[in-house]
């Protein structure tokens, strides 16, 4: 696991693990018309989706939309109302143990004493997954990997919000994890340690690491992710590659010298085009032969473009589309 | 980088390092009963109605510190724990909850150990004769007591918010100080009072440890039951209602 165990314990031949045994098409993370209720209030409302090793998953959605009871119910942390989840083929309540065994969790915020030292509280977390294991994750190559060697003896409550975020890493790598659940990992982080982040992510993933990323930050769950499961009121909008989700929203940028009358169109364009500003136009899931016919139509009136863009949508421009635009 | 291998021990250590690294816990389990044990050693001011003040005032005092770390220094840093969300963060990892309270007890015990180290010996310095001193049964009392106590702290550290915890736990024990029956006796109370500081876990345990240290008790058999109750009462309280986040 990342990074590579070094430590032999009483000269005992080690089994490390290989991800290159691990079946990737066999999903690791399975939530099966899952729902989560808090008395009256329905929290997760019977959503199914799934993950699989080698592959970040970002689970997207706004404040309240159910990402956290629905990653608690996996870690977990919390039992699910109705519904099944298997993480690694286990259940994560009747499992538990066996599951925290192979998990990794970093927690939005807190988790660690004020007062404690990052290696002192790596340390401890390398020891709580030691039983039963022949190899355990080095805590100073831990935190050499975060990039907290210089500041591994000042107390957590001294550590800025990006060093904070990088310590609660590593302590979800600790377990040498199979799967590892990451909420926020980039909140408070600034560009170096986003970066830092960004890697360890992405390498976890290549070495066949279930990743599953819950974050609001869209632009940094797209420059890694590999599928994409946008939560909203309890339910999953969406689920896919990345692409496939980008796909699924072609959009049209449309630039004009002057404005357009919308009114003088024909039914068949005029109920596509979005006015976002004065001579600047969206379309938004193109129908085939549409832009054809826009094309046409401006060449008639003799109006002249100047810039004509198609392409995927951005997974903000589809989060937005699917949330009603809060992230 | 040694490591170790058992999750037992990993968070042990870490429980050790955090009481090492709180100043104030050090200074209400350690400092203040050495203080008091000093000061009312040395001054004779308390009207004790014993021939020897030492023989009332160094159970009680025992009994102080035996409250200040099983029930203030334990609940003050479970309810920061919870806070924090280190309880929530620990409840993702093999520990589990048996071995999580299991070091919590150990960590109570050593630093239980290390307050009696300190403290008999500034007792016997002051001229506390401690020729009648029946030692088992002292231990039994210290154990019993520290269950109620641990109980007490953890009940109030499970339901309240970690500031609320903090004044309540400290109050408690500012109250149970001076009403306790450790350092006043009872019966310089008023008399509702002292009938209701008698009920408490404090009172009984000072009264059951003048008992076994220096064979004085005002009424052993009624305070072992008491202290038994509390004993009994306040851990399954803790377990039926503790909240971990």
């Amino acid at each position: 696991m990342l990074p590579a165990p070094t430590t032999k314990v009483k000269g005992v031949s080690v089994d490390v693990p290989s991800f290159s045994r691990i079946n990737r098409d066999e999903p690791t993370l399975v939530v099966d018309h899952l729902s989560v209720r808090y008395g009256d209030l329905v929290a997760v409302d019977a959503v199914s989706f799934s993950a699989h090793a080698g592959q970040v998953t970002a689970v997207l959605g706004p404040n309240g939309a159910g990402k956290t009871s629905t990653i608690e119910v996996c870690e977990g942390l919390r039992r699910a109302s109705s519904g099944h989840v298997r993480v690694l083929g286990l259940d994560p309540t009747k499992d538990h143990r066996a599951l925290a065994n192979e998990m990794g969790v970093m927690l939005q915020e807190g988790g660690i004493y004020p007062s404690a030292r990052p290696i002192d509280v790596v340390r401890q977390y390398c020891g709580l997954y030691g039983s039963g294991k022949t190899q355990f994750a080095d805590p100073q190559e831990l935190i050499d990997l975060v990039g907290l060697t210089e500041r591994q003896k000042t107390s957590w409550r001294r550590l800025s919000g990006g060093e904070k975020q990088r310590l609660s890493l590593a302590l979800a790598l600790a377990s040498q994890p199979r799967i590892i659940f990451l909420d926020e990992p980039t909140s408070g982080v600034d560009v170096n340690g986003r970066s830092t982040i960004r890697d360890i992510i992405r390498r976890l993933a290549d070495q066949g690491v279930t990743v599953i990323l819950a974050t609001h930050e869209l632009d940094e769950a797209e420059k890694i992710c590999d599928r994409v499961v946008i939560f909203d009121k309890g339910k999953v909008l969406v689920e896919g590659t990345l692409d496939d989700v980008r796909k699924a929203r072609r959009t049209v940028r449309l630039r004009t010298v002057r404005p357009l009358i919308l009114d003088d169109m024909p039914d068949n364009l005029a109920g596509w085009l979005v006015e976002d500003a004065p001579c600047d136009y969206s379309i938004e899931d193109a129908p085939q032969g549409l832009i054809a016919a826009l094309a046409v139509w401006l060449s008639e009136r003799g109006i002249d473009v100047v810039e004509l863009r198609t392409g995927m949508a951005s997974l903000e421009d589809v989060f937005k589309k699917l949330t009603g635009g809060e992230s | 980088m040694k490591v170790s291998s058992s999750p037992f021990r990993a968070q042990l250590r870490a429980e050790l390092q955090i009481l090492a690294r709180n100043g104030e816990q050090l200074l209400l389990t350690l400092i203040i009963p050495v203080m008091l044990l000093v000061f009312f050693g040395t001054t004779d001011v308390l009207p004790t109605g014993f021939d020897d003040h030492m023989d009332f005032l160094t159970p009680g005092i025992i009994a102080l510190a035996i409250m200040s770390s099983s029930m203030v220094s334990l609940g003050i840093a479970t309810g920061f724990e919870r806070s924090y969300k280190v309880l929530k963060r620990l409840g993702v990892t093999p520990l589990g909850r048996p071995r999580w309270l299991a070091a919590k007890i150990v960590t109570v015990l050593l630093m239980q150990i290390v307050q009696l180290v300190i403290l008999i010996p500034v007792a016997l310095l002051l001229d506390w004769n401690s020729g009648k001193a029946q030692w088992l049964l002292a231990i039994g009392a210290v154990a019993t007591g520290s269950i109620a106590f641990a109980g007490l702290g953890l009940f109030i550290a499970g339901r309240l918010r970690a500031e609320v915890n903090l004044a309540a736990q400290n109050g408690l024990y500012l109250l149970l100080l001076l009403l306790g029956g450790m350092v006043v006796p009872f019966d310089k109370l008023p008399a509702p009072v002292a009938a209701v500081a008698k009920c408490l876990p404090s009172g009984a345990l000072a009264d059951v440890l003048r008992d076994a240290l220096v064979g004085q008790a005002e009424r052993p058999g009624t305070s072992w039951i008491v202290l038994g109750i509390w004993a009994v009462i306040t851990p399954l309280l803790a377990a039926s209602t503790f909240r971990w986040e």
